[in-house]
Parts: structure tokens; sequence; C-alpha cells
């Protein structure tokens, strides 16, 4: 019992349990706050599977911003300290059982593939340990100060493959080609006495930097609707 | 014991199940923003997993950091209707929100 797998226990089921007291609480209130436990232990299992960056985004963006709008808007609509709208027994009764049948079927399908790489056929699950380094640690950059992720994140948002490109060393490979092959017009079929290119000279992989460019304003949009639909206005009713 | 990637799927399969049954039984508003957020987190979660154990690499984590994002675009946006709802109702009852003159 490593210290790894304590945690990976105790925060799945501190995930499991606030997600639980999520679905059954009546009180908005106390689903807000277990809310915080699901999402801050959904972020150590993160942490726990090696992506630092993306373990502490969760945690200052949804914990930290998403869920802090959530209970502004409990703050907002409630009525009484303590706002229940409550739904009726048979209606609770019937969805947690449709509930139970679902994950049932959900949970059974999960753990019946078995877990083998299709190129070798070992258990994946064997062949990466938890808590271990992955391969992006040996990437040349320094884990301890950076994390293991962070550079390559920034890099795949900036249309640079630094965990597939650089590994392969084909930018050196793809300019030491240009630069030696002859100049010739309409020389794109492969002349005799040419080797052919080696077969890890695959075209580099392309990186996200339209996706995050569309997120970028897609969210600058949102906001500035949401201001717009949110702002205060005369009520029609009274 | 040993955290194998069909106990993090488990536990990603427990977030969505309890996110859909959050989303279908509650009838505050603020509820179903709540069981929409758990679905996103199981999404996220099978993420980072597929990332760890299998050749995806750092697509997985990628694509979670856009989940991210456009959750919290969601979260905005659906607190703003929100907030409209409960000035024309003076309640966040989802069941009182069954008519489509304003």
């Amino acid at each position: 019992m490593t210290a790894e797998i304590i945690l990976f226990w105790l925060f799945a089921f501190l995930t499991c349990a606030g997600a639980i007291l999520v679905a059954v609480s009546q009180n908005v209130v106390r689903m807000a706050f277990s809310l915080v436990l699901t999402l801050g232990s959904t972020a150590v299992l993160f942490l726990l599977l090696g992506a630092d960056f993306v373990g502490a985004t969760q945690l200052l963006v949804y914990v930290g911003g998403t869920l802090v709008l959530l209970v502004f808007g409990v703050m907002l609509t409630a009525t009484g300290p303590f706002t229940r709208i409550k739904s009726s027994p048979a209606d609770a009764i019937l969805s947690g059982l449709i509930g139970v049948v679902f994950l049932f079927i959900v949970a059974s399908t999960v753990t019946a593939v078995p877990w083998v790489d299709s190129e070798d056929g070992n258990d994946i699950s064997q062949k990466i340990k938890i808590g271990t380094h992955t391969k992006s640690a040996e990437g040349g950059f320094n884990p301890a100060q950076q994390g293991n992720t962070t550079r390559p994140l920034g890099l795949s948002f900036l249309s640079l493959r630094a965990d597939r490109d650089l590994k392969l060393g084909l930018p050196s490979e793809l300019s030491a080609e240009s630069n030696t092959a002859p100049v010739v017009p309409g020389a794109s079929v492969v002349m005799p006495g040419v080797t052919p290119p080696p077969k890890s000279s695959v075209p580099p992989s392309t990186g996200y930097l339209l996706p995050f460019e569309i997120v970028s304003v897609h969210l600058l949009v949102v906001l500035v609707g949401a201001a717009y639909l949110a702002r205060t206005k005369r009520r029609a009713t009274t | 014991m040993e955290p194998t990637p069909d106990k993090f799927l488990f536990i990603s399969a427990v977030l969505f199940v309890c996110g859909v049954v959050c989303m279908t039984t509650k009838r505050n508003g603020i509820g179903i923003l709540m069981g929409v957020e758990l679905v996103l987190n199981a999404a996220n979660l099978n993420f980072i997993t597929f990332s760890r154990f299998t050749p995806l690499g750092l697509d997985g984590q990628v694509f979670s950091l856009f989940v991210i994002v456009l959750a919290a675009a969601e979260a905005a946006v659906a607190l703003a209707i929100a907030l409209n709802f409960y000035n024309n109702h003076l309640t966040i009852d989802v069941d009182r929100g069954d008519e489509l003159h304003g």
C-alpha cells in the first residue's frame, strides 16, 4: 500500500460520495457544497493521473470560478435562507431505480472491456503504473519546476506538438533534407539512387491553435451575452 | 487494489449517472446546472484516464481543457437565463416555466 493507492481510494470515495449527495439532497446549498467536494476530489484524481496542469485548472476555474458563480446564483434566486423545492417521493423513487439500473449497465460494460494494448497484447494497466512519471517527463524539460505537462500543453496550443514531433526529430530531418536535396523543378518523383524518406517521417502532427482561438472568441462572446442577459431591468409583472 | 483504468472509468460512470439523475429529478434550475457540471466532469475524467493509459497522449488533456472552458461559458449563460426566469416568475422552479409568451 503505497501513498498513491491510499490517496486514490480516499479521493475516489470522496468523489462518488459527493456525487451521490448532489443527486440525493434536496437543499440547494448542500448540493453546492457536495459539488465542491466532488470537483476538488476529481482534481486530485487528475493529479494522480499525471495531468498536473489540468488538475490545477480544475481547481482554479471549476472550484474557484464556476462553482462560485453557481453559489451566487443560489443566493440571488433563493426566497428564503434554506430554499427547498421538493420533487414528489414517487418521482424520486422511480428516478433512483432508473439511475441504479443505468449505473449497472454502464459499469458492467466498462469492467467487461479487456484493457490490453492492441500492438503487443500487454495489459496497459500493468504497463503504466500510477504515480510514476509518464513519457512526457523524459522530454528534457524541468519537471521539478514546471510539471510534466505544462510546457507540452502550451506548445500544443501554439500548434507545436512537443510530445510527438520533437521526439521524432522531424524538424531537423526535414530541414536537412531540404538543404541537401538538389533543386530540380518537378522532381517530386523518387529518382533511382535516391533513398526514400524513412518511415518515421510522417507529416508533423497538427496542434490546437485554431480550436484555441475559437474557444477564446467563444468565451468572450458568451460573457458579453451573459452580461446582456442578466442586466437589471424593470420587472414586467409588477 | 492498483488503480487500473476500469476503476477510474467506474468513478466516471458514477459521476455521469448521478449527473443525469440530478438533471432529471431536480425542480430547482440551479440544481439542473449542477447536474450538467457533474456530467461534464465525468467526461473530463474519462479523457484524462485515456490520455494516461492509452496512446492518446496529450490530446485528452487538451480536450479536457476545452471542456472546462466550455463548462464555464455554459454556466455563465445558463445562470443569466435563470436570473431572468427568476425576475419574471419570482421562483426558480422549472415546472413553472411552461408558458411561452413573455
